[in-house]
């Protein structure tokens, strides 16, 4: 099993969700974040007093699925988040232990 | 023939009765009414307007804090202003300095006293306004750093020995009246003399923590934007009311107002659209207001193409105060109450000394129309109540420090917010 960690842009999500459903992506959770990487923050000017946004908003998707469907999956998101600018994010994959289905207590590979 | 007669006596009657209601102390009910109207608009500046416009501009965490300080400024400047402020300013002259204490509580004014055509009650709660929202004025400059208590005794102190001094000098028949300094509606009054006791505030506060290293993003622009659209609306009572009357003057003072505001706001925005590459609704907003301070003090007395330029002027002069000046000396007007409200206010008292037209109100000649003296009348009319305001807060400062034992929130209260550790209260719930 592994864990795909995805930080897009948020204007994205809708685009990546669509295109991981056509490929039988089940589920996935979604977190609102802030950071920044090559893109840098933006300013903004309030009565001549400069400020540094450093920290932008951005998406982070967490998929844990099994390892046979990571290549597809990872390939599937970066094309649909891409627009060929900088801050278009990152893509994460990890190993992941274990799992457990709450309702049923079901582990491995038939939580997920 | 009889019924002829009765026509004419009619005819006649009807005549005298006209002439009695222009006469000097005779109730005029449009003059009145339009007062009535003009005081409630004057009213919403304060606690609507002001507190808006400031409280959008502070941050998320001190924007209850500017609502509360503003609402006690104006509670604290109506009582006051009935109890013993009127007088002081407009009771009996004593030595062109301040008013007798004829009139404590309002004795001696009844249903019936009159100022002019309008009742005294009328012009007390006018001018009342006029108080209030000068000492709320101050606050922008200070906004995010002190404390409560301080807040509500330098309220108090300042509204009594430095308000209703240079009220009582300019309008309640003091010496800079006498000297035929025009002050329409609050030039030196209300706009210089806030302003400049909020930067002598600010100095004594000192800067904000993180002032220059920390961003101090505005809570919200937009409420900051809607506070000025109400300033907007009420100023027209604020001008045109200061004519006392609903008469020509009044319509002009009303024209007049609108056109430098509209010209402060693009002037602002232009200028900044050039300088810093956007144009922010913030520096519209800001715009309109410094249009609207600088033609205070002219209102009533410059024509339409004079407040053009002067709506121009205020707009570039603000946008350099506040973004350029302010950054160059160093001090921390958090919200511009000076960089506004104190610099435009002075464009405003030396442009009257340019611009007044006999042709608006009669015996009012600036220098383009044949009168170089108003000008100088005017500059001495700036340079007094500039000097009178910082020494006289100076002076109120020192007395708020010492009663309150320090005009400063803790390090950790103004970290944490001031909402949130003095009012126990938040302004947004957005988790």
């Amino acid at each position: 099993m592994k864990k795909i960690e995805a930080i897009i842009k948020p204007f994205k999500l809708d685009d990546v969700k669509e295109a991981l459903n056509e490929i039988g992506i089940q589920g996935m959770t979604i977190t609102e974040v802030k950071g920044y990487g090559r893109q840098k923050g933006h300013k903004e000017i309030y009565r001549g007093a400069e400020y540094v946004v450093d920290f932008i908003p951005k998406i982070k998707i967490e998929i844990v699925l099994a390892a046979d469907m990571v290549d597809k999956t990872v390939t599937t998101i970066q094309e649909a988040a891409n627009t060929g600018k900088l801050g278009d994010g990152k893509i994460f994959v990890t190993p992941v232990e274990s799992a457990v289905r709450v309702r049923t207590g079901e582990k491995g590979k038939d939580a997920i | 023939m009889k019924s002829k007669y009765i026509i004419l006596i009619a005819f006649f009657s009807l005549l005298f009765a006209a002439s009695a209601f222009a006469g000097e102390d005779t109730l005029n009910s449009g003059d009145t009414a339009w007062m009535i109207v003009a005081t409630a608009l004057v009213m919403m500046m304060t606690p609507a307007g002001l507190a808006m416009f400031y409280g959008g501009m502070s941050r998320y965490k001190n924007h209850l804090n500017t609502y509360a300080m503003i609402f006690v400024s104006y509670c604290l400047a109506s009582i006051i202003w009935v109890v013993y402020g009127y007088t002081l300013a407009f009771g009996p002259d004593k030595g062109g300095m301040i008013g007798g204490l004829d009139n404590l509580l309002l004795n001696g004014i009844t249903t019936g006293s009159l100022s002019g055509t309008i009742p005294t009650f009328v012009f007390v709660l006018f001018q009342m306004t006029f108080a209030g929202i000068t000492v709320a004025l101050v606050l922008g400059s200070v906004v995010d750093r002190m404390k409560f208590s301080s807040w509500v005794v330098f309220t108090v102190l300042w509204i009594t020995f430095i308000y209703c001094p240079v009220a009582h000098w300019v309008w309640g028949g003091g010496w800079m009246g006498s000297m035929g300094a025009l002050d329409f509606a609050g030039g030196n009054v209300v706009h210089i003399n806030a302003g400049v006791a909020g930067l002598v505030l600010s100095l004594f506060l000192g800067k904000r923590i993180g002032y220059g290293r920390e961003s101090m993003f505005p809570s919200s622009v937009s409420l900051t934007a809607l506070g000025a659209a109400l300033l907007w609306f009420g100023w027209f009572g604020f001008n045109a009311g200061s004519q006392l009357a609903a008469d020509g003057v009044a319509a002009s003072a009303f024209l007049v107002t609108n056109t430098s505001a509209a010209m402060g706001a693009l002037s602002w925005m232009f200028a900044e659209w050039i300088v810093s590459k956007k144009p922010t609704v913030l520096g519209i907003a800001s715009g309109v207001v410094a249009g609207l301070v600088a033609i205070t003090p002219a209102a009533g007395f410059v024509n339409l193409q004079a407040s053009l330029i002067i709506g121009l002027v205020a707009g570039v002069f603000g946008f350099y105060s506040v973004t350029i000046l302010k950054h160059k000396l160093g001090y921390d007007d958090s919200l511009d109450a000076f960089g506004v409200h104190g610099m435009c206010g002075i464009w405003g008292a030396l442009a009257t000394g340019l611009f007044a037209s006999p042709a608006i109100t009669e015996g009012a000649r600036g220098l383009f129309y044949g009168n170089p003296g108003q000008l100088w009348v005017q500059f001495v009319s700036v340079i007094a109540t500039i000097v009178f305001s910082a020494i006289g807060t100076v002076i109120v400062v020192l007395i708020t420090k010492f009663i309150t034992g320090g005009l400063r929130v803790e390090k950790e209260i103004e970290i944490e917010g001031l909402d949130n550790s003095i009012h126990g209260e938040r302004a947004f719930e957005i988790d």
